[in-house]
């Protein structure tokens, strides 16, 4: 019973910790005054200040566009690296995946500096410059292994004479890739996706040193806005970025136990 | 049928997009410009040989390391609570506690300094009470904080995972056998969770040491951490010579990390995520 109290009061204290600062932005994020020091009436003029900032929602733009697109394009270039790597034999697949974990382990500074001295040296010779094209690379780059990672062991799962009895059958081999492997191995395909989504969306360090100026993803307008000084704004910001966070995670559990509770019923 | 050439394909990507930038990282710390070109050298790291480094090395590793320990020691403890509860109040735990990692981490770190900052609301409170103001931000403890707290996830979730998996039986026999509840954590728990420690503790460690943003933001400017200083030589100083040997050895230290603990690793990386 004292053990039972003693665990509640613990994870109610690390809770606390953990929301505290977030519940004082979004209580402060209707604050009328600018400091934070003291409560000076309920006002919404920081969310319409947010809503007409131009930065903010260029930077909202970028980010989302380049979430979407590297998503897709890491996706697709994932799904065939994995299955050429599946299909590699033992030595090369072990150079493969240790090249493949390379940007996973390497740290994100140093992935960045990287990019950005090759952009800089590619740019010497043509006339990429940084910004939109290089962020999206850059993206596409950290995101690739990712997906490669969760597709191989879909891909190891799977029965090999399947794509073989489907060629049988007469199917053209990439017939049957469509419709006979991918099926088979889209569980990990959309977990590839959806985790080089969200890490393309919450990237600061790889974008901040790939991206030139004009273009900037939601994480760097932060930086330099909270580098020049507590800004409101960013309040109004973090509540509404928390409150659709909050509802996607309300939706995918709600999702996921449905599927527990289906699961339960069946057996 | 062959399919290599996918493979191959991906393989062009990886050589343009990772091993040539890394080469080109290694050539710059290995040169310096001069008047009349390029000159090979090992001048960068020997200016790496030099006292003021060494207490931003030391610094860095101090106070990723202080961190990681205190998420361990914060962390084990909730990862037990959280693997012994049962289900549908655990699902409900687990989404709150990962809810806040799901922000965008640099608004978590701003969500501190409008505590911690000179005119924030602890020092508000404080100064309400008629006592002196503190000085919270802009020191160490600010910055392991901010690393504690955005990296405590990272040492929950992969302890969390595999404690769930853990047989109860085993737990059962031992306190069959006589053990009390401390010598079943010591003997049997502890060793069986010894794979999610070590992935979390190189999962905090290694954003921890690599890190330029919370030292910057929460340390302040005369703050500096070996990303902090490969930062400045990129953006501000423009020696990307002397940037770049700082940056191979962070690798190498992020690299030698990732050797003590790799081994005890499991195959699936911070599962428990999805």
């Amino acid at each position: 019973m004292v053990k039972k109290l003693l665990q509640k009061f613990y994870v109610g204290l690390i809770f606390f910790f953990l929301y505290a600062p977030i519940v004082v932005l979004i209580v402060f994020s209707f604050n009328n005054s600018k400091s934070r020091g003291h409560w000076d009436g309920f006002t919404l003029k920081w969310y319409l200040e947010l809503l007409q900032d131009r930065q903010i929602l260029m930077a909202l733009y970028y980010t989302l566009a380049v979430a979407i697109l590297s998503s897709l394009i890491a996706t697709f270039l994932g799904v065939i690296a994995a299955i050429g790597i599946h299909n590699l034999n033992k030595l090369q697949r072990k150079i493969f995946l240790n090249l493949t974990y390379l940007p996973v382990v390497n740290p994100d500074i140093v992935t960045g500096i990287s990019l950005m001295i090759l952009f800089i040296f590619f740019s010497q010779f043509t006339n990429l410059k940084l910004g939109f094209l290089t962020l999206l690379l850059a993206h596409i780059t950290f995101n690739v292994p990712y997906v490669i990672l969760s597709v191989l062991p879909k891909l190891k799962q799977l029965n090999s004479n399947l794509y073989e009895a489907a060629l049988d059958l007469g199917a053209p081999p990439f017939y049957a890739l469509r419709k006979v492997i991918l099926p088979e191995i889209l569980p990990g395909v959309i977990t590839g996706a959806i985790l080089a989504f969200t890490l393309s969306l919450d990237d600061f360090v790889v974008s901040f040193f790939t991206t030139g100026s004009g273009v900037s993803n939601l994480s760097i307008a932060i930086y330099s806005m909270a580098r020049r000084g507590i800004n409101p704004k960013i309040n109004a910001l973090s509540t509404l970025m928390f409150i659709v966070v909050l509802l996607l995670l309300l939706l995918v559990n709600y999702r996921t136990s449905k599927e527990n509770s289906a699961k339960e019923n069946l057996i | 049928m062959k399919r290599n050439w996918l493979a191959y394909s991906y393989l062009g990507w990886m050589i343009v997009f990772t091993v040539v930038p890394l080469f080109l990282i290694l050539y710059y710390s290995l040169t310096i410009q001069t008047g009349t070109g390029l000159r090979f050298t090992l001048e960068q790291y020997q200016r790496l040989y030099n006292p003021v480094y060494f207490k931003v090395l030391g610094l860095s590793i101090e106070l990723a390391l202080i961190s990681t320990l205190i998420c361990l020691l914060i962390g084990y403890p909730l990862a037990m609570i959280l693997a012994s509860k049962n289900l549908s109040k655990k699902n409900t735990l687990i989404l709150l506690f990962v809810l806040p990692m799901w922000m965008n981490f640099l608004l978590r770190t701003y969500a501190w300094m409008t505590l911690l900052e000179r005119n924030g609301l602890i020092n508000t409170f404080i100064a309400s009470l008629s006592l002196p103001k503190l000085h919270l931000m802009y020191n160490n403890t600010a910055v392991i904080l901010g690393m504690v707290y955005n990296f405590l996830p990272f040492m929950v979730l992969p302890i969390y995972s595999v404690l769930t998996k853990i047989e109860p039986h085993i737990i059962e026999a031992a306190e069959d056998l006589g053990a009390d509840n401390w010598i079943v954590f010591r003997r049997v728990l502890f060793p069986l969770s010894l794979p999610g420690v070590f992935s979390g503790i190189t999962m905090v460690f290694l954003p921890a040491v690599t890190t330029f943003v919370i030292s910057r933001l929460l340390g302040g400017g005369q703050f500096t951490l070996l990303g902090n200083l490969i930062e400045q030589q990129f953006l501000y100083v423009g020696d990307w010579n002397f940037g770049s040997a700082i940056s191979i050895i962070l690798m190498l230290l992020v690299l030698l990390g990732m050797s003590f603990t790799s081994r005890y690793e499991q195959e699936q990386k911070g599962g428990g995520l999805w």
